[in-house]
């Protein structure tokens, strides 16, 4: 059975996604930090995007930019930064610079037996910028789940009662 | 196959969204602040308005808005000197439905993972084996 991904909103300015890989930190590492290893899972099939190149230069002071193509965007679409912190097979920190309330994401490697666990966190300049980020992609929105509906159906017979 | 997937991404997601649920519950738990939301659900108010109708103080009502806005039921904005509340709902949908289409996209990225990181592990046993 495959590892499961989870993500939480951890505060106002924050999101946390954690998953586990089954090989040793160096492995996934070098999966972050190879340009043509990045390209091989960075833009997944299943989500129609691909890239159109994948430009990186993963060491402290280096910079990348990722440009994709989507069927759904007449566009290219271009996402750039710059590598704050590289620490071999532990940590990786940088800015993502496409727009002016973009994050600042860490990506720690912890590695537990011969498993590693992944955190990658992605911290906004401010609630409103992550807010923003959430609205922006929330049009045309599929279902959110029983427990959500559920929830909504409470909250509605009490602002009617 | 698919059915067993689907089922698997929604026990995740309701894992995932369990804290959220726990606060939207306990700030619900309190009959003022449920008499605060049917208020909202009327007509947005200012803190001094709420405070006003519930005959509490302005840092009372303020406590129970910052429990609700923590829940994502309410949302508030400050323009000038008077803070306006207002329902929060379609907002908290809103949250949850984009957080689980991004935790799609990492794990689809991480399944894609997997495989590099099996073919990397494939080939560093390999090259230990050709070296000997």
């Amino acid at each position: 059975m495959k590892n499961p991904t989870t993500v939480e909103r951890k505060s106002e300015r924050e999101l946390v996604v954690t998953r586990t890989f089954n090989g040793p930190a160096h492995i996934v590492f070098e999966a972050w930090t190879k340009p043509e290893l990045l390209k091989q899972w960075w833009a997944p099939k299943s989500f129609g995007i691909s890239f159109i190149s994948c430009e990186a230069d993963v060491r402290t002071g280096g910079t990348y930019r990722f440009v994709f193509s989507h069927p759904a965007s007449e566009q290219p679409m271009a996402f750039f930064g710059r590598y704050i912190e590289v620490t071999p097979h532990s940590r990786i920190v940088w800015t993502n610079e496409e727009s002016a309330d973009g994050a600042v994401t860490t990506v720690t490697f912890e590695e537990m037996g011969d498993k590693t666990l992944l955190v990658l966190h992605e911290l906004y300049p401010s609630k409103q910028a992550l807010d923003e980020a959430i609205a922006s992609g929330s049009t045309g929105t599929s279902g959110a789940g029983e427990q959500f509906e559920e929830l909504d159906t409470l909250l509605v017979t009490l602002v009617r009662s | 196959m698919q059915a067993a997937d689907s089922c698997y991404i929604l026990n995740l997601m309701v894992q995932c969204q369990q804290p959220q649920l726990d606060a939207s519950f306990a700030a619900l738990s309190d009959s003022t602040r449920r008499g605060i939301l049917e208020r909202l659900g009327r007509a947005d108010a200012s803190i001094t308005d709420l405070a006003q109708k519930f005959h509490m103080t302005l840092t009372g009502m303020k406590k129970h808005v910052g429990v609700l806005e923590q829940a994502g039921l309410v949302t508030t904005e400050k323009v000038g000197r008077v803070r306006t509340c207002k329902l929060g709902l379609r907002r908290l949908e809103e949250e949850a439905a984009w957080i689980e289409r991004y935790r799609r996209l990492w794990d689809a990225r991480f399944d894609e993972l997997d495989k590099i990181v099996a073919e990397l592990k494939l080939e560093k046993v390999d090259g230990r084996k050709m070296r000997k």
